[in-house]
């Protein structure tokens, strides 16, 4: 067998250390030696965006890199987002606007919403469709996705404007 | 999918990438991985080292020298896609990066994996044949210059020999030339079934296609077509017509030969006319 790597990551906030075997793909690692299934595998091709998490604030393919390419990386998933009481505004968006069906999708997508939304906190209906050119979703269909991404923009926009108001 | 066994070596510089490669003359070079990785799944290749030169930082990011602005090869898309300078000096390469598959695609993708990949359906080795764009590689003996006119040599194949790296392209400043990219995507996977880009530099026009054939090319016939004629619509709708003969481009289950054939003309005239603002 390869030589094993040591990696450091740091997972949603808490930093973790292991041997890995080369081949180990990033998404194997998250789910199976960290346990977190929260992200999925759908193709297993790089067409699905299924597996998207975020690498050093940058949403990616998680199928498609080698955990040891993670090496000193600061990767969130869908677990480190938010939590059943207090929902990351995309999450919330996706339970008001029905932006799920099966939800074998939607990880990837909220991931892949919440980088469109860190680079353009106001996007047009165009860009949230370009954005999510690399997201499939087999059963919803995507108007309500797109809904939900538009709640939670507006949602985010209405907590700057709180904020700024205190 | 598991790929085959690998052994993982990190490069830190250039130097240190070519003495791995020599140490390891089985080797690839891992970029992006976002053409290696998904080969690698599907057992395509089966390298027995992966040498990762994503985290040289001499190889990263878009600085002007001059009248040339110099891109490292491990330059992702979505750091083309946001240079200040590539938007002032070059829109051509955000332009034509902004259809390049997804921004996931983006974030880990580089122009250097792309360029030293040669898929005959990569989009940015038809900018840079358009640009006039030199390729710096880098090897054991040494560093030379070849330019994109001689760089893709076939499919899946370019002028890099065994233990050499792409290290830059550098792209001339053309004050004041129009440019734009047009492209019709595969519909499943993004990639270009044909994409055409163009560069009116004063009187020339340059002008290349990539999805056609083998590798990307120079639209001669058009660029001789348009030699020193004003860019009307007129003069744009004449001069695309019949630019490539069918026989020997691409043909898939998405596109014949006769129907890229015929994407040719139009792709090349829907950049004409973008870059001609009409
Ligand atoms: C879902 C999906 C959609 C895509 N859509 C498009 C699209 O629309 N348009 C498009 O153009 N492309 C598309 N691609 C391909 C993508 O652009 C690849 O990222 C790119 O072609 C390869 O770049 P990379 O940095 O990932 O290279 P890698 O995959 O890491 O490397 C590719 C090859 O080049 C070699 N190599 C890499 N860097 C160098 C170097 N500096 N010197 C010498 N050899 C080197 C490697 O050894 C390897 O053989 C898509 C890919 C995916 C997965
Ligand atoms: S599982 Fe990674 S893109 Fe589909
Ligand atoms: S909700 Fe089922 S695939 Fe998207």
């Amino acid at each position: 067998m390869a030589d094993k790597v040591h990696i450091t990551v740091v997972v949603n906030g808490v930093e973790h250390h292991h041997e890995v075997e080369p081949r180990l793909l990033l998404v194997h690692y998250l789910r199976e030696t960290l346990g977190l299934t929260g992200t999925h595998v759908g193709c297993d091709t790089s067409q699905c965006g299924a597996c998207t998490v975020h690498l050093d604030g940058q949403a990616v393919k998680s199928c498609t890199m080698f955990a040891v390419q993670a090496d000193g990386c600061s990767i969130t998933t869908i677990e480190g987002l938010g939590s059943p009481g207090s929902l990351h505004p995309v999450q919330e968006g996706f339970w008001e606007m029905h932006g799920l069906q099966c939800g074998f999708c939607t990880p990837g997508m909220i991931m892949a919403a919440v980088d469109l939304l860190n680079k353009n906190p106001n996007p047009s209906e165009a860009e949230i469709r370009h954005a999510l050119e690399g997201n499939y979703c087999r059963c919803t269909g995507y108007h309500n996705i797109v809904r939900a991404v538009q709640y939670a923009a507006d949602k985010m926009a209405g907590k700057v404007a709180m904020a700024a108001d205190d | 999918m598991y790929t085959a066994e690998f052994a993982y070596k990190k490069a830190t510089s250039v130097a240190e990438a070519i003495q791995l490669l020599q140490q390891h003359p089985e080797a690839k070079l891992l970029a992006g991985g976002h053409s290696l990785i998904p080969a690698m799944k599907l057992r395509l290749a089966a390298p027995p080292a992966l040498i990762d030169i994503s985290k040289v930082a001499e190889l990263r990011g878009v600085r002007r020298e001059g009248d040339t602005l110099v891109v490292g090869a491990m330059t992702t898309y979505r750091e083309l896609e946001t240079s200040d300078l590539l938007k002032a000096h070059c829109p051509l390469i955000p332009q034509a990066v902004y259809h390049i598959g997804d921004p996931m695609v983006r974030a880990k993708g580089t122009i250097g994996g792309s360029l030293a990949h040669a898929d005959p359906a990569a989009d940015l080795p038809a900018s840079m044949l358009a640009l006039g764009a030199k390729m710096k590689i880098q090897g054991p003996s040494g560093a030379r210059v070849v330019e994109a006119d001689q760089f893709f040599t076939g499919m899946f194949s370019t002028a890099l020999q065994e233990g050499e790296i792409l290290t830059e392209i550098h792209l001339p400043i053309r004050p004041g030339a129009r440019m734009a990219y047009a492209k019709f995507p595969h519909p499943a996977s993004r990639s270009a079934v044909v994409g055409v880009a163009v560069v009116v530099d004063g009187t020339e026009v340059r002008a290349a296609v990539t999805g056609a054939g083998e590798h990307a090319m120079r639209l001669t016939k058009l660029e001789q077509a348009l030699a020193g004629k004003p860019l009307t619509t007129e003069n744009i709708s004449a001069a695309c017509q019949g630019l490539l003969a069918p026989d020997h481009l691409n043909h898939d289950l998405v596109a014949s030969r006769e129907y890229r054939a015929h994407l040719v003309d139009v792709m090349a005239k829907r950049a004409l006319m973008q870059a001609a603002g009409l």
